[in-house]
């Protein structure tokens, strides 16, 4: 699981003044499912056109498949890569099959295969339909199996989930599962957090450029300053104050009439339980809520914008 | 090589497919025939052979409609899949700028040659069936404009890629395409005729002017058109002026060829060094 597919050494892109990517460290091992969050203009489609050689540097060293990505050696590594981009439009008038053997031809892939990808990202049905007729989930699924031509050893997806429905996430991340398990590397940009709970492996968050967290998401569950809340519903007594219950430490705030939440960091999690616990209450039922990802990426950006 | 012609296909079958060809076909040969019928009209008595008329009418019809064609293809041809966002994705491909920038530029090429082709030999076997006897000198001539036509064609093609492939916003790349145009086509040589009449020929000498006919591919065009056969250079009042310029059909055909490869090759440069 360790070799290195692709890295990025002190990587910096400069337009004029603004840094679009600032100094970034960053590798992808083989099978790795990695996801880049951050809000719009935070460096995500940047780095990922630098890994494809789109975008020349203004320092630092990218590398990916053992060429650098924008060299003419790049070639052959290029065929290894399958790439998704941000609001592909493709032409309207030709069919999805017609579109799909173009890109298998540039790949150098036999046309044949191309069936078995429709399939696989299911819209085999629509293959000779042109492709205005197609909707928008349609047209992203096309643009994935335009990805995954000659079984790409590396993917970069930029937003591949925009456009889709709960159900189609599922199974793109289902597909996205099936890719790693067969050691390919994924690397995807999103904004939607919540979905990328259990379907990646590492959460790498941009902000202005830089990366300010990179990790597992139980990792940055711990570095964020996003608390852990545990919820407290007490049976047949009313909360007057909280803060009388537990004592003036906690922070603690009145939820409903017999319903309060405490706060703590996630490492006094269990300490905050069993005092909770000790204290002789009525309780009918204790929750922890681990913080969701939206929240810790929020964390990471308070801290950002408090330095 | 093989993506440039992957590439070029792509672009045929487009053009095929969204009835660019088609449409462009049609309009062509609908207004070479109607050239032709009006040409045919006046010529019996007169001794002029109906084809070298319509020569002089279709190669007049040519200097506008034909760069108008070409810029409105070409303009379209980066700055347009750029914003689409259909250009990352292919640059992603194992393939090379230069060869994106060529399979482009012969697929387009091919689509106006078929147009130009298909509807002005529509005009001449419409002409040569309804009045079989056409001297050769004609045929040549009208084979010659056909020729150069998309020589023409592929000149402006050039222009819109360097336009298209200079600029970001596909609409900024249209109306600097239309300027192209309107200088070209109508600007540049009523400012002539203005700058000739007025400097009474005292600083314009005829190596200067030679030198600014080269300077625009509608100029090159006329000459090589109007000027070529006897009888069409009396026909379209350029026979003064041919007498008068020095330039050999080599060297005019060389510019017209040059005007093609110049654009093209700058396009290429400022392709390869932009920041997708």
């Amino acid at each position: 699981m360790n070799d290195t597919v692709a890295t990025l050494e002190g990587v910096s892109k400069r337009y004029g003044a603004h840094r679009a990517v600032d100094r970034v460290d960053f590798s992808l091992s083989a099978g790795e499912r990695v996801a880049l969050v951050g809000h719009n203009g935070a460096g995500k489609s940047t780095l990922i056109k630098l890994m494809l050689g789109l975008v020349r540097p203004s320092e630092g060293r990218v590398e990916v498949l053992g060429a650098d990505p924008g060299s003419r050696a790049s070639g052959a590594a290029r065929r290894s890569i399958g790439f998704l981009p941000e609001n592909v439009v493709f032409h309207p008038s030709v069919t999805g099959a017609e579109l799909l053997a173009f890109y298998a031809r540039l790949k150098r892939q036999p046309v044949s295969r191309n069936a078995a990808l429709l399939e696989r990202v299911g819209i085999a049905d629509a293959a000779s339909r042109r492709i205005g007729t197609y909707s928008k989930g349609m047209r992203q699924r096309l643009g994935l199996a335009q990805a995954l031509i000659g079984r790409p050893r590396v993917l970069l997806l930029d937003e591949p989930t925009t456009g889709l429905d709960p159900a189609l996430r599922q199974s793109f991340y289902g597909i996205v599962g099936e890719l790693a398990a067969g050691g390919a590397s994924v690397l995807l940009s999103s904004h939607a957090l919540a979905e990328l709970e259990n379907t990646t492996d590492r959460v790498v968050v941009l902000n202005q450029g830089a990366i300010v967290a990179d990790g597992t998401l139980g990792e940055l569950r711990r570095q964020s300053d996003a608390p852990t809340r545990i919820r407290v519903t007490l049976a047949n007594q009313s909360v007057a104050s909280c803060s009388g219950l537990l004592g003036n430490d906690l922070a603690c705030i009145k939820v409903s009439e017999q319903v309060f939440e405490v706060s703590c960091p996630e490492p006094a999690k269990l300490e905050t339980l069993r005092r909770i616990i000790g204290a002789s209450l009525p309780l009918s039922d204790v929750a922890v809520i681990s913080p969701t990802l939206d929240e810790i990426y929020a964390g990471f950006l308070r801290r950002e914008a408090a330095q | 090589m093989r993506p440039v012609g992957i590439i070029a296909l792509r672009e045929l079958s487009d053009g095929l497919r969204n009835r660019r060809v088609i449409a462009t076909t049609l309009l062509m040969a609908a207004l070479a025939l109607t050239l032709a019928l009006l040409g045919s009209a006046p010529t019996g008595t007169v001794g002029v052979s109906q084809l070298a008329v319509t020569v002089v009418g279709l190669s007049s019809l040519t200097v506008f409609l034909v760069p108008l064609i070409a810029l409105l293809i070409a303009h379209d041809a980066i700055a347009g899949e750029l914003d689409r966002g259909t250009l990352t994705l292919l640059l992603s491909y194992p393939v090379a700028r230069w060869q994106v920038l060529a399979g482009k530029f012969i697929g387009h090429a091919l689509i106006l040659a078929i147009a130009t082709v298909l509807g002005y030999g529509i005009a001449g076997f419409a002409l040569a069936y309804a009045s079989p006897g056409w001297g050769g000198e004609a045929t040549t001539a009208f084979a010659a404009m056909v020729g150069t036509s998309v020589l023409l064609g592929a000149a402006f093609l050039s222009l819109g890629y360097l336009i298209s492939a200079s600029v970001r916003d596909p609409r900024t790349a249209a109306g600097l395409a239309m300027g192209a145009w309107l200088f070209f086509v109508l600007l540049y040589d009523m400012a002539l005729l203005g700058v000739l009449v007025a400097d009474q020929g005292r600083t314009l000498t005829l190596g200067v002017m030679n030198v600014l006919l080269l300077a625009n591919p509608t100029d090159i065009y006329r000459l090589l058109n109007l000027t070529g056969v006897s009888h069409t250079s009396l026909l379209a009042g350029m026979a003064g002026l041919a007498d008068q310029v020095r330039l050999d059909r080599i060297t005019l055909f060389a510019a017209l060829v040059a005007w093609i490869a110049i654009p093209l090759a700058a396009a290429g440069v400022i392709f390869a060094r932009r920041q997708i």
